[in-house]
């Protein structure tokens, strides 16, 4: 490819992953909701491993500059004194990006975490394909490790109303959680009065000839798939699912069942991850049958600009459409 | 036995009965499963004794008081002689001591947090000092002047995340900390695999205030500690140099004093020789 052609941009770190469409952008919504909560809860202290300024906590800090400490690059460390302050009764927010939090901080979050069974909120991060910086930064088979970790809550969220309604849900939760981020400037997605529980899908829109399970930002894409399909004839139905752990395997049952093509989409591999899980609901549930996977593909994937990559993966708004348009024929 | 601070002065006579108490309840503990790691057990017995006789904050009948020191051991595998210290101390029944190891027990051959007392799990080498920061950070941030202990080893600090750790508790300057490391120069693959030394001159260079003893000499011990408590903006290290096997000459000179197995039965003869060693000499 010649110099001229090339277009797209690798996001430099700080800049915004999550938006894509034209809705209305709410700034650091994570860290503004950390900070609401903090002001009536004094347990809480927020961490940091030298990423304050990229996991949106900067909101907190700046609230509750004796309540927040920066560790310095050292996710292991980051989490264990993240287990020990939980040991002196804080609820404890920690942050870095989802690959140190999962690959590098793995043992530190299963047992001085999950197995301890304390109050550690580890909050990540550049989660799947959010980041032009390549594989060391794309956290793209986190869910599928954290999810293996007893004890451990799990949280993708859609978009920034969710993640201040799940900011404040994990914060008066007992037990540790991992929850994936969207930073910077993130859409709203959700309606305002949009309930978040832990545990609990959500089914936004219903639909026949296809029903798309989806989780993480999937769920934006879902949706405004489903209105383009909509337009050609095709009824697509939206079930969003921000937990991963525990899985609402009877709401994903009950909505297969209304459905002609099941649909799982999330910004992460498709193993291990959404679609397993949906996989296994299904099957545990006698429904087994065929499922199209939306995600990742089983590789390191490459730097570049996120437009382009989620393009080529086929996770991008427009893959979806397609992939999604080519499972139904309807009369013209 | 509530203590609110250590004591001015030591009864040395009294801690080193201790601590050869200590030793007498981990015999028993590895008489019932035949194996153990005791030779680490019995290298720590003097340290085990000096906090939880002298130096700790502690109240056995209420080992969740919000005002205790912690002492964190994270070398889960000497859960032997965590369990020895809680029975003499009193937070468990003397009488348990014999489930060691057995299927249902509480007392695990790595300590879980399942146990009353316990600060943190163990076994996952590397863990404790990170988390020995965090408490440290908490009780600091609650205005408590309750300290951390946390115990760890020479070959433990092979882990890296031992030095994360031991550099933020120098960058937040956690004075109401003290490490206790056991130097017993022996690891999972034989003698200490890796040079580690110098051993304290490490610490020193993260900003910890050190000191280096020996950590079988109990006055030796109860000294350092009480230097431990000054408040000088720094952690405070305690590199403790310690026999595998103090006390019983068997296992002293064992060349598998990592993880010890006998028989079933040449127990009663260890423990025979180990009570003989005590008896005055005519």
């Amino acid at each position: 490819m010649s110099a001229a052609n090339m277009t797209g941009r690798t996001l430099a770190m700080g800049e915004d992953e999550a938006s894509d469409g034209a809705r209305a952008m709410v700034d650091a919504p994570f860290g503004k909701a950390l900070a609401r909560v903090a002001k009536d809860d004094p347990s809480i202290v927020g961490l940091t491993a030298d990423l304050g300024k990229y996991t949106d906590i900067h909101p907190f800090r700046d609230a509750f500059p004796d309540r927040f400490f920066n560790v310095g690059m050292a996710e292991q460390n980051l989490i264990a004194v993240a287990a020990g302050l939980a040991r002196t009764g804080k609820t404890v927010f920690a942050t870095t990006y989802g690959v140190f939090a999962s690959r590098r901080a793995y043992d530190f979050a299963a047992i001085a975490c999950a197995h301890s069974d304390v109050d550690v909120k580890i909050v990540a991060g550049l989660p799947g394909l959010t980041t032009g910086y390549g594989g060391t930064h794309q956290a793209i088979e986190d869910l599928a490790l954290m999810r293996m970790i007893p004890n451990l809550v799990v949280i993708d969220p859609c978009d920034a109303v969710e993640i201040e309604a799940a900011t404040e849900a994990i914060a008066a939760h007992k037990g540790s959680v991992y929850m994936r981020l969207l930073r910077g400037q993130v859409p709203a997605v959700l309606p305002a009065d949009y309930k978040f529980e832990i545990g609990r899908a959500r089914h936004l829109r219903d639909g026949t000839h296809v029903g798309i399970v989806s989780t993480g930002l999937m769920t934006e894409r879902a949706l405004d798939a489903a209105a383009v399909l909509g337009k050609r004839g095709i009824s697509v139905g939206v079930l969003h699912v921000p937990t991963i752990k525990p899985f609402d395997a009877e709401a994903v049952v009950n909505f297969a069942a209304g459905v002609d093509h099941l649909v799982t989409a999330e910004n992460h591999v498709v193993s291990g991850g959404l679609a397993t899980l949906v996989a296994e609901a299904l099957f545990d549930a006698g429904q087994a049958r065929p499922l199209t996977r939306i995600g990742l593909p089983d590789r390191f994937i490459e730097c570049g600009s996120v437009p382009t990559l989620q393009a080529r993966y086929g996770i991008s708004l427009d893959a979806m459409i397609e992939r999604i348009g080519s499972l139904v024929k309807v009369a013209a | 036995m509530l203590r609110n601070s250590p004591p001015e002065s030591a009864d040395i006579g009294e801690l080193k009965r201790r601590a050869t108490n200590l030793r007498r309840h981990m015999l028993t503990m590895a008489r019932g499963q035949g194996q153990g790691y005791i030779g680490q057990g019995l290298g720590m017995a003097d340290a085990l004794a000096a906090l939880y006789f002298h130096e700790l904050r502690y109240d056995p009948a209420n080992v969740t008081w919000r005002e205790r020191d912690r002492f964190l051991l994270s070398t889960g595998h000497y859960s032997i002689a965590l369990w020895a210290a809680f029975a003499e101390a009193g937070v468990l029944p003397v009488e348990e001591l014999p489930t060691y190891g057995a299927d249902d027990s509480r007392l695990e051959m790595s300590t879980l947090d399942t146990t009353p007392g316990v600060e943190m799990i163990g076994g996952s080498l590397g863990h404790g000092l990170g988390q020995g920061v965090g408490q440290a950070l908490g009780l600091r941030l609650d205005g408590s002047g309750a300290r951390v202990f946390v115990e760890l080893s020479d070959g433990e600090m092979q882990e890296g995340s031992t030095w994360e750790a031991a550099m933020s508790a120098g960058h937040f300057g956690l004075d109401n900390l003290v490490a206790l490391i056991d130097c017993n120069g022996i690891q999972a693959d034989g003698p200490v695999v890796l040079d580690m030394e110098p051993v304290a001159g490490k610490w020193t260079a993260f900003g910890w205030s050190t000191q280096e003893i020996d950590g079988n000499d109990m006055e030796a011990v109860v000294v350092a500690l009480k230097a431990a408590r000054t408040k000088g903006g720094k952690p405070h290290a305690i590199v403790m140099r310690t026999l595998p096997g103090k006390g019983v000459r068997r296992i002293e000179t064992s060349e598998k004093s990592h993880f010890f197995r006998v028989d079933v039965g040449q127990w009663d003869g260890i423990i025979a020789e180990f009570e003989k060693s005590l008896e005055p000499a005519a």
